[in-house]
């Protein structure tokens, strides 16, 4: 038997437009844990997916080697069979359903007529004494806690006799506590035979639990570290997950920083359902007019919950703090009031938040500010169209026309429709959230030209992205959040990735 | 445009040209005679009225108004009761709807405001106006005989002079007078373009769809001038049509509903008031099923515990057959009216034919399917429906 339980030799996985990974390769040995690293998009979910089979053989190319033979799973079923278990980061359970029937879903226990529930929640208390749980299986999902739940999630995977189990970020989030057990329980299932492979950020807890690590970067492989002494140096890992050279992507701008065009100070919001949770912290922000201020951190660090609860309270409760435009104090309890206040807020998913793509290019480039282009209620929808073709020569979307469906368009051009849509709102403030997600490059470099423009037009600008030589690229100053607070504020020219990185990975302790 | 979009574009308008000539032939012509054409209106008044309202619920996103054909049993109760007790037409008639619209600020207060799933709050609804019809009436049938109130809503209209004999003029001149305007706003609205240099429809297909909409309009109304001439009731729904088709395609706030129902979040996140959408919606349904009811009750001439029943249903196929989309943000008062009106034919050809009554609703269930079966492969392949 080979000392490696898998192999995966040269993985290419395409998406339309980008290429998501490009020849890895991955090898864990039997009984280890082994960690997977690197940014926000790098490709570690994508290739987890291939592995589970959730991407089916054929979608993607190269050879997955499991336990000596080669594997061509086309779905979940058929890697579960092989105790291939994956754990999702959003926890896969029905908060409805008690732990017992969580955790046989999709593969109940049967008796001779229907369940057998005896048997079920029999076997559930099993597996779940094995992750060290004592709660009664009967118990409802919703009525347990995150950590709890995890341990659930992997009580789950043991039933299905996982030999070969895969966390995405498993600790992300549970606190300190949790997190800890969770690492020994998966140490204590190594000692048992039992191989895993982790995806995390944390490297203190990578350095704490795993044996090896790869790091991939921009959807290849970067290097395979051993860490037997659990004692890695964390400045080599992040040199190798960042280190990629800046090149002239980013178009210039001549720079002309006025007065404060936004202030946001003590800024507290609560989880709009876990009211006792708080998603941010005590925030005090600001940006001038002209500037583009860029927020980094990791995904979950309360950056689009920040905008949001901003955003005329579109997100959060018993929210708290201070909102100055221009100067003035204001108060922003809708959309409305924050779009008439002089706000936009470009958001993150362009499909999900943004765009309308049952209708016309038009509809969309006017419906932040319909009154705009109506008299007394009704619309004139010549001059809509006539507004609507202008951003469309100015942004250059390409489009045959505006009266086109925007679900037609590519996500760079639906990216400019949605900028339309708030130039047209004319705002003093554009906070953009992820502006650049899942757009080619030739995109990305005309919505940077975009942005710049309107910070020469004496715009403040608000730069939400997880791409790190984005912001470099692009901003004047970066503030760095982590678990829903700043945890560095630092000028474009002092910043850098290794020092964000730093930032938010101290922060964590 | 070519040919496979325009096919896409029409599908109804087409499949109403084909069930229309089909059921010319099947009963030998017999559809087309007047009397035929002009109850084709009025029959499905009611369909046309409230489909309008629907459309709007279904906009918001597939959501549906179960309540609005116990709203006309109710309201058709109320008018029959006071009329019976001797209050003028000219006090009922805004009163009922005054109460339709409140039964709308009801129902749109706990959908809009408390979101209370629509299904199950008009499915409330339903139960409760049937039951409170039902009460008013006494489980009697009552009777209508207020002439100024049969007047408002079942006449015809017959100036002196002009209308004397067998055909009625004033039917044509009218539709004359229509097919004028039409052509007149279709040139201003062209001059207008070409003023502020704006882009502009290609003058052939602009030109073609005006002449059909023309000889349409010309060709109904000198049928009817031959049937007693134009009736009230068609002034009512062609006004409500037309105030609804100006709303969904050129104020503010009916674009709103088409916001709403193509992405809800997206559309909060632009400013815009979901909640009062929601709410709107269904006050205006609700209002529309009120006016429904009195020209029910007006046609018929009585109201019992069981006028209005399955009208709900009806309205809400009218829109689905119509092209509106069952998961909101698309569909039109135009298409409704389409919708509406093939039902109609189907039922009127099928009657004239002589089918029975049960085969028109195998028919209907089966067009209503096919509808929508339509709407979701179309959309699947735009990719809004997953």
């Amino acid at each position: 038997m080979s000392e490696y339980i898998l192999e995966m030799k040269n993985i290419v996985k395409e998406f339309p437009g980008v290429k998501a990974l490009d020849n890895v390769d991955l090898r864990v040995k039997r009984g280890e844990i082994h960690a997977l690293v690197g940014e926000n998009g790098a490709g570690k979910s994508t290739l987890m997916n291939i592995l589970s089979g959730t991407y089916p053989f054929g979608s993607y190319t190269g050879d997955i080697i499991y336990d000596g033979e080669i594997c061509k799973f086309k779905k979940l079923r058929d890697s579960e069979e092989k105790g291939i278990v994956i754990i999702h980061q959003e926890l896969a359970l029905i908060p409805e359903l008690s732990i017992g029937e969580n955790m046989f879903l999709g593969n109940e226990r049967n008796g001779k007529i229907g369940i057998d529930w005896d048997k079920t929640y029999h076997e559930a208390a099993e597996h779940l004494k094995q992750v060290g749980l004592n709660d009664d299986p009967r118990t409802l999902i919703k009525d347990i806690g995150t950590g709890k739940q995890q341990l659930v999630e992997i009580a789950k995977a043991l039933s299905k006799n996982a030999k070969l189990l895969i966390l995405d970020e498993p600790t992300s989030s549970l606190n300190e506590k949790d997190s800890k057990m969770l690492l020994d329980l998966l140490i204590s299932f190594k000692k048992k035979g039992m191989t895993c492979i982790i995806i995390s950020h944390k490297l203190n807890e990578i350095s704490y639990c795993a044996d090896n690590m790869t790091v991939i970067r921009d959807g290849k492989t970067v290097e395979t570290i051993p860490n037997e002494n659990h004692d890695i140096d964390e400045d080599r890992i992040i040199r190798r997950m960042v280190g990629r050279e800046l090149s002239d992507r980013y178009p210039p701008r001549e720079r002309k920083i006025g007065d404060i065009g936004l202030e946001v100070t003590n800024w507290t919001v609560y989880h709009p359902i876990y009211s006792e949770k708080k998603v941010v912290d005590n925030v005090s922000f600001n940006v001038r007019k002209g500037e583009i201020v860029g927020f980094s951190g990791l995904q979950g660090a309360g950056r689009t919950e920040l905008a949001m609860s901003v955003f005329g309270h579109s997100y959060g409760t018993r929210i708290s703090g201070e909102v100055k435009i221009g100067g003035k104090p204001v108060k922003l309890n809708s959309e409305r009031a924050a779009i008439e206040a002089g706000l936009a807020y470009v958001t993150e998913d362009r499909k999900i938040n943004g765009l309308i793509l049952s209708d016309s290019i038009a509809k969309n480039t006017t419906m932040a500010r319909l009154e705009k282009v109506c008299r007394k209620g009704i619309i004139n929808t010549d001059e809509e169209n006539a507004v609507a073709e202008d951003y469309k020569e100015k942004l250059h979307t390409k489009a045959p026309s505006v009266k086109q469906n925007v679900g037609n368009l590519s996500g760079g051009n639906q990216q400019k429709v949605l900028l339309a849509k708030w130039m047209f709102a004319d705002p003093e403030v554009l906070i953009l959230d992820e502006p650049t997600r899942g757009i080619d490059v030739g995109a990305k470099y005309e919505i940077y030209c975009i942005m710049n423009d309107l910070a020469e037009q004496g715009k403040s600008i608000v730069m939400i992205s997880s791409e790190m030589p984005e912001l470099l690229g692009m901003c004047d100053r970066i503030y760095v959040m982590n678990e829903g607070r700043i945890a560095a504020e630092m000028s474009a020219s002092e910043a850098t990735q290794e020092k964000i990185m730093a930032a938010i990975l101290r922060s964590d302790k | 445009m070519d040919t496979k979009a325009f096919m896409k574009k029409y599908t109804m308008v087409i499949a109403l040209v084909v069930v229309f000539v089909l059921f010319a032939i099947l009963t030998g012509g017999r559809l087309l005679a007047a009397q035929n054409l002009s109850n084709l209106l009025l029959q499905n008044s009611y369909v046309l009225i409230m489909a309008c309202g629907m459309l709007l619920c279904i906009l918001t996103g597939g959501n549906v108004d179960l309540s609005v054909g116990s709203t006309v049993c109710l309201v058709g109760a109320v008018a029959a009761q006071l009329l019976a007790g001797g209050l003028p037409a000219l006090v009922v008639i805004p009163l009922c709807l005054i109460i339709s619209m409140l039964i709308g600020i009801w129902q749109g207060f706990w959908i809009g405001y408390i979101h209370i799933p629509p299904f199950i709050c008009t499915l409330a609804g339903m139960f409760l106006f049937r039951g409170l019809g039902r009460a008013i009436l006494g489980s009697k049938t009552v009777t209508i005989n207020d002439d100024t109130f049969l007047n408002i809503f079942a006449s015809y209209i017959n100036f002196p002079g002009l209308d004397d004999g067998d055909v009625k003029w004033s039917a044509f001149i009218l539709g004359c007078i229509v097919a004028l305007v039409v052509i007149m706003n279709k040139f201003i609205a062209r001059f207008n373009k070409r003023k502020k240099g704006y882009k502009q429809d290609p003058i052939v297909s602009d030109a073609a769809k005006t002449a059909v909409i023309v000889l349409m309009i010309l060709a109904y109304t000198w049928q009817l001038a031959h049937f007693r001439g134009i009736s009230v009731m068609a002034l009512w729904v062609v006004a409500v049509v037309v105030v609804y088709a100006f709303l969904t395609s050129k104020v503010a706030m009916g674009r709103y509903f088409y916001a709403v129902g193509g992405n809800e979040k997206a559309a909060k996140l632009s400013g815009i008031d979901t909640k009062k959408v929601y709410f709107r919606a269904y006050t205006s349904m609700s209002l529309l099923a009120g006016l429904s009811g009195l020209i029910v009750a007006a046609r018929i001439g009585s109201v019992n515990g069981d006028t209005g029943s399955s009208f709900e249903m009806d309205a809400i196929g009218a829109c689905f057959i119509g092209g509106a989309s069952a998961y909101g943000g698309s569909g039109n008062i135009a298409g409704v009216v389409v919708g509406a009106i093939l039902l109609g034919v189907i039922n009127q050809g099928m009657s004239i034919i002589g089918l029975d009554n049960n085969f028109q609703y195998i028919v209907k269930g089966a067009v209503l399917l096919v509808a929508v079966i339509f709407d979701v492969v179309s959309n699947r392949k735009t990719g809004k429906a997953g």
